[in-house]
């Protein structure tokens, strides 16, 4: 190691002599982290980025190994999707689902995940949290029941309720440990001042929650568009959300995977735009709770 | 009424009662908030979760099957003993489902580990590295099973180019009886190991440096500091990251129903208890049935979550 050390410093500029070198291992692990981290960013979006390529490519160009990655673009898959396809109606379904059942579960979730924070109610939390747990395909059935009987199946109104079903949990989850997390004395020093406990809470513990409300609103927003296996049983023909209307595309004999591909870039960009922009939130509402005991 | 007065109340009485019960709503609500808080939440949950089970229970029990009109009869446990007793689709089911989920868990885990050590300590690019992680995990499943469709087709694929390249034979992958299980296992790991490194990664940074700094200077070198220091140290967070992975897995539907439709494929190569179950409920209108196979797979999904929760116990200690 100093044999090492001495044949690096005698080539390293007088300055560098005044740091202390780090020992070669440490300089061979910054290699080893660096082409790992690249492989690692290489099998993640490599996927996506074939997705995307294909989704400009002719189907004739598509089934040409050789035009791989060098083809003349064209946008006519696009252009089949939203137009012929009516894709424009989907992504509107898709939209007003998961905005209106992620508002509805805020306006549920954020005061019982309050109440179930500061009185500690374990047990209704664990009632709430055992959504997360139950398989969807044993709450698709009896609500199938009651809402085919009710002549309710393809409303908007079934459609957003089940997708609240996945929003609320996650809510309350969120919030719990965002609540967790506010410090106690700013409601009770406002409720010395005056103000009543329900005031406080709206006046001091609401605003400061802002932060949570959005990491658990955006996340709660995303689980609702990828929602699959709801939409597919509760939704009709005129409330047809856009994982339902990919599903739809290939049951047809032959594939046209170019439009596939057009079609599944149209579901997956939206959401990942959002991401890119509420990262820190996205971030901090997946590892809510997962850190302490 | 009884229940508005539970002792956990207690602090918002604490100040005295007021004189007058009615009249005064701005004083009962605020008295009662804790249960006017978490009562709308909480009635939604009961009658639209915890109905559907106990309906589920009840029709586990009868004969139900064609049209949800038509009428059912009870016949006790015979749908138990029907599906327990079914070696063609329920146990394999069983069987790949636990395949899926150990295996996928397993990659995921030991992976996720490893990427989140090498972002543990800040470094130029992270920012990337981050996007990078964050774009599988948002990615419509639906949409990631069709991406995966066309990369792993055997004819045109990417996958197959891709071992042409070092001399590999094709492989048929999802089309074929016994690669395609491998294959959605490897979509999962692709989409739900940035989820596993963003959980640990929160589980890095919030460790203290002294322990790891001590064993640096006691001469430790980094293998015996991360199965000495850091690894017992991340055991809770750990198991949290597979317990929350673990509960998805076993429900993967998705990318499976998307990848190969009804009932897993023609030799139902990839049916998991939830797509067997779902196939059983909507494909072929057997909700009695289905129900059954519901009724197991919860009890096989507390199971394995008790087990850990127990684990993780053992290990806070």
């Amino acid at each position: 190691m100093t044999v090492a050390t001495k044949h690096q410093a005698s080539a390293a500029s007088p300055q560098a002599m005044h740091r202390r070198r780090k020992p070669l291992p440490t300089r061979l692990y910054k290699v080893f982290r660096v082409v790992a981290l690249i492989a690692v960013v290489l099998f993640l979006i490599a996927p996506l980025f074939w997705m995307l390529l294909a989704s400009f490519k002719t189907n004739v160009d598509i089934y040409d190994t050789g035009k791989a990655l060098f083809f003349s673009p064209t946008g006519e898959n696009y252009a089949n999707v939203l137009q012929r396809n009516n894709y424009f109606v989907f992504i509107f379904n898709s939209f007003w689902v998961a905005f209106v059942s992620t508002a509805l579960s805020i306006v549920l979730g954020v005061p019982a995940a309050y109440a179930m924070s500061r009185f500690t109610m374990h047990r209704s939390a664990l009632v709430v949290l055992m959504a997360r747990v139950i398989p969807g395909v044993s709450l698709l059935v009896p609500w199938y029941y009651v809402f085919s009987n009710l002549r309710m199946v393809g409303k908007f109104e079934v459609l957003i309720l089940s997708h609240m079903f996945v929003a609320l949990p996650l809510i309350v989850y969120i919030m719990m440990s965002y609540f967790d997390s506010l410090p106690l004395e700013l409601e009770e020093s406002a409720q010395v001042d005056g103000l009543t406990s329900i005031g406080a809470f709206r006046r001091i513990t609401l605003p400061l929650s802002v932060a949570g409300i959005a990491t658990a609103g955006i996340l709660s927003f995303i689980f609702s568009w990828n929602n699959f296996m709801f939409a597919l049983v509760l939704s009709g023909s005129s409330t047809k959300t856009l994982p339902v209307a990919i599903f739809d595309f290939v049951s047809y004999a032959s594939i046209d995977w170019g439009g596939l591909m057009a079609a599944a870039t149209v579901v997956t960009i939206p959401i990942m735009i959002i991401a890119l922009f509420t990262q820190k939130y996205i971030v901090s509402g997946l590892t809510a709770g997962a850190t302490k005991g | 009424m009884s229940v508005l007065n539970a002792p956990g109340s207690a602090p918002a009485r604490s100040a005295g009662r007021p004189p007058s019960m009615g009249g005064n709503f701005s004083a009962w609500s605020n008295r009662h908030r804790k249960w006017l808080f978490a009562a709308p939440a909480m009635i939604f949950v009961g009658v639209l979760i915890v109905f559907p089970l106990v309906w589920t229970l009840y029709l586990s029990l009868t004969d139900s099957q064609g049209s949800v009109r038509a009428a059912t009869d009870f016949i006790g446990l015979q749908n138990y003993l029907t599906v327990l007793s079914d070696t063609q689709r329920f146990w394999p089911a069983v069987g790949r489902t636990m395949t899926f989920t150990g295996v996928a868990l397993v990659c995921e885990v030991v992976l996720g580990m490893c990427i989140a050590l090498l972002l543990w300590r800040p470094f130029r690019g992270e920012k990337w590295v981050r996007v990078a992680i964050l774009l599988p995990l948002v990615a419509t499943p639906v949409a990631v099973g069709m991406m995966w469709r066309l990369i792993f087709d055997p004819n045109i694929g990417f996958a197959n180019q891709l071992l042409g390249m070092i001399g590999i034979p094709p492989q048929p992958w999802l089309s074929g009886q016994d690669t395609a299980l491998g294959t959605t296992i490897f979509m999962d790991v692709w989409q739900w190991t940035p989820m596993v490194v963003l959980i640990l990664l929160a589980g890095l940074t919030s460790l203290s440096d002294e322990p790891d700094e001590a064993a640096r200077v006691d001469g430790a070198n980094a293998f015996q500091r991360f199965f000495y220091i850091t690894l017992p140290l991340m055991m809770p967070t750990l198991i949290v990251a597979i317990l929350l992975r673990g509960i998805d897995a076993l429900k993967t539907f998705d990318i499976l129903y998307a990848t190969k439709g009804k009932g897993g494929g023609s030799f139902n190569e990839v049916e998991t208890l939830n797509v067997y179950a779902y196939g059983l409920s909507f494909d072929y209108n057997q909700y009695g049935l289905s129900s059954a196979v519901l009724i197991l797979f919860f009890m096989i999904i507390i199971g394995s979550m008790w087990l850990l929760t127990m684990r993780k116990k053992a290990v806070s200690k």
